[in-house]
């Protein structure tokens, strides 16, 4: 890359340099035919080349010894003259063509992108690729921010990458404005590196998402690569070569309507488990069971449908659109007005969804709904973060916003693999299991949302934990890893969700589960029961106290006594 | 036809030329190597050199190279002859003839590289 920067400055300053090198031999050439005069003021033969040079070398540089060995005669004046004004034009004319160089757009997008390839390679710890840092991508990057997680960027937008560039981030945020649809820059932005975890395709175009998802499949298939999509076409195209995670955010929350509709503390945990961690727990809107009114029959509106009518939602559709499904019930207007909404019987309807792709719109649909029905339940879908402002003001009972919807499901996918093989489950359950462990969440937390985490029971994640376990075979119960290694009478805020042996799911394990080295475990609490439990699993005096009660004995003293074991095994 | 290809050509002829008339001549005697020659040789030869700049194939950079040899060789012979004159006034004497035309020698070697290769390129061109 260096070197390409090396030979383009060098083929855009031939021209300058050609000019100099004619000007200097010109002048030198003239200084050795013009006569000069010696001390005595007579006749003299010219200048030598080397004087010549050495003159034309310092007066061109503007250094200026003077006349150099003798006084000049007239006639070198002269010339000398012509050569001072050649010199300092061909001097400009160099400088000058050098500035525009280094000012050229092309230029610098060359010597930007070659020092991004060159920070990246230099990158040690595991990062993701973000393809597209519009309202989503921030979402997610700030995310990834805050777990600690690096993250590479490609934007094609420059005045988004201003922006990128002014967020103030705990580790700075490599981005490049490229497009991420080129397989080249993505192969610039890391894809081949070997810390690299996995590519978000989440720009707001549906074929950029695909061809990323692509050139990550084939580049590097050890990537995981989550694409977002808004066409369900080119999701099942994704899904076709091995997309790991394809989120369609219309589907999502109309899924997330529908089981919110069918199971209300589903609903819930999913809100707790999903949001940003720290932040206080959302109000609460249970969308009521009834009849329901669709506004607009676009994809979004088209996804609700589909979801509504799975879970035995009866609704109605407005749509200006004709030729809709015959098995959808259709009122053929707009949503802004009374009428049609009077004849989708909004007076009888429990609920309606302003789904159309303009905010404005959207917000009028949900303000005409509710002044002929002030008992209904408005679910409102906000296409422009900037719009955020209106929304707040209105205050609907559940607000839509895609890119919220897609960071949130890209950061359960990163952060916690697990989790969405949690959720899966959780769906099976009935709604009062469900309610029983939100509640329980909920006041482990004290009102806010919980951190969700996985520890995995082997050498890199839980070293003091699996060496006991290996080499030891101390029993370890579910139990142990509750408690506070400060004080193991008390328990920590925090709740085991999932266990993973072989590929077997155990939900909500109890407490006198024994473990195994290689268990996968989900975990949901604050923040400081996970730091208090990391040391518990990588401290081998903290596990031992947690263990027996006892603070282990070091290594000397265990030589010397070695009838009084430390560890009780099978004692928890 | 293209112009840039002429100028190209021409220079790097030029120097070939240049460099060989200066060469040409008993090796020893002063009076058959002028050094108006050896100057205007160096300001060619460092012109197409520059000319040479930027181009990333593999001729290309053979060519820059054999430039550049071109380069180094003749500005050791005006150092040779710089030295001689003006620093320990031995003047041109054989010894110092003889240094410099055999490093300008040298520097027609690397031109004539340089010109076997602008020949190849050219009948490589099928056009």
């Amino acid at each position: 890359m260096n070197t390409s920067i090396f030979f383009l400055a060098l083929r855009r300053m031939r021209v300058p340099l050609i000019v100099l090198i004619v000007l200097y031999a010109v002048s030198t050439l003239g200084l050795t035919l013009v006569p000069g005069i010696d001390a005595q003021g007579r006749p003299a033969p010219p200048m030598s080349f080397f004087h010549a040079f050495y003159f034309v070398s310092y007066t061109a540089s503007t250094i200026g010894f003077g006349e150099i060995p003798v006084p000049f005669s007239d006639a070198q004046r002269m010339w000398v003259t012509v050569c001072i004004f050649l010199s300092v034009i061909g001097w400009s004319y160099s400088i000058i063509s050098l500035l525009a160089l280094v000012q050229d757009k092309g230029f610098q997008q060359v010597l930007q992108s070659g020092q991004f390839a060159r920070r990246v390679r230099h990158l040690g710890e595991p990062f993701y690729i973000v393809c597209g840092c519009g309202e989503t991508g921030m979402l997610i990057a700030r995310a990834l921010d805050r777990s600690g997680i690096r993250v590479v960027a490609l934007e094609r937008n420059d005045q988004r990458i201003q922006e990128v560039e002014l967020e103030d981030f705990a580790a700075d945020i490599l981005v490049l404005c490229a497009d991420a649809a080129q397989p080249q820059n993505l192969i610039l932005a890391g894809l081949k590196h070997r810390s690299c975890r996995g590519v978000l395709a989440i720009t707001d175009d549906d074929s950029a998402n695909l061809a990323v998802a692509i050139a990550s499949r084939l580049v590097n298939p050890r990537l995981m690569v989550v694409a977002r999509v808004a066409s369900p076409s080119v999701e099942r195209n994704m899904m076709s070569f091995g997309t790991h995670y394809v989120v369609n955010h219309f589907e999502k929350f109309a899924d997330y309507l529908a089981q919110a509709i069918h199971s209300p503390s589903w609903f819930r945990l999913v809100d707790l488990l999903t949001g940003l961690p720290g932040q206080k727990v959302p109000e609460r809107h249970d969308p009521p069971v009834g009849d329901w009114v669709v506004c607009g029959y676009g994809l979004f509106g088209q996804a609700v449908v589909r979801n509504l009518e799975r879970q035995g939602v009866s609704l109605t559709v407005i749509a200006p659109e004709q030729n809709l499904p015959a098995t959808v019930r259709h009122i053929v207007g707009h949503g802004m007005e009374a009428e049609p909404l009077r004849l989708a019987g909004i007076e009888t309807a429990v609920g309606i969804v302003a789904g159309g792709d303009n905010d404005t719109n959207n917000l009028s649909i949900a303000m005409t709904a509710k002044e002929i029905n002030p008992a209904l339940f408005v679910v409102v879908r906000q296409n422009r973060v900037a719009n955020e402002v209106l929304f707040d003001a209105y205050d609907a009972d559940f607000t839509m916003v895609p890119s919220r919807i897609v960071a949130r499901e890209c950061m359960a996918l990163i952060t916690s693999p697990l989790l969405t093989r949690f959720l899966r489950h959780v769906r099976a359950w009935p709604d009062t299991r469900a309610a029983s462990v939100a509640r329980q969440l909920e006041e482990l937390c004290v009102h806010r949302v919980p951190l969700v985490w996985s520890v995995r029971l082997n050498a890199a994640d839980a070293p003091a934990a699996h060496k006991l376990l290996m080499m030891e075979q101390v029993t370890i119960r579910m139990e142990i890893l509750r408690r506070d290694p400060a004080a193991r009478q008390d328990f920590l805020p925090l709740l085991p969700l999932l266990l993973v042996r072989d590929g077997r799911d155990q939900e909500l394990p109890e407490d006198e589960t024994v473990l195994k080295p290689g268990d996968e475990l989900l975990f949901a609490g604050t923040r400081a029961a996970k730091t208090a439990q990391n040391l518990a699993l990588d401290n081998r005096n903290a596990l031992e106290y947690v263990l027996t009660g006892h603070d282990a004995q070091g290594l000397l003293w265990r030589w010397f006594n070695p009838t009084k074991r430390a560890g009780d095994p099978g004692r928890g | 036809m293209n112009l840039e290809k002429v100028i190209f050509g021409f220079f790097i002829v030029l120097a070939a030329t240049l460099n060989f008339g200066f060469f040409i001549g008993d090796i020893d005697n002063p009076t058959h190597h002028h050094i108006y020659e050896l100057f205007a040789a160096i300001v060619v030869n460092l012109i197409a050199t520059v000319l040479k700049f930027g181009d990333r194939t593999q001729i290309g950079a053979v060519h820059l190279s054999t430039s550049l040899v071109a380069d180094l060789q003749l500005v050791a012979a005006a150092c040779v002859w710089a030295i001689a004159v003006h620093v320990t006034g031995e003047g041109m004497s054989a010894d110092v003839t003889t240094s410099v035309v055999s490093l300008s020698g040298g520097a027609l070697l690397a031109n004539f590289v340089s010109l076997v290769l602008l020949i190849a390129e050219t009948v490589m061109l099928r056009r």
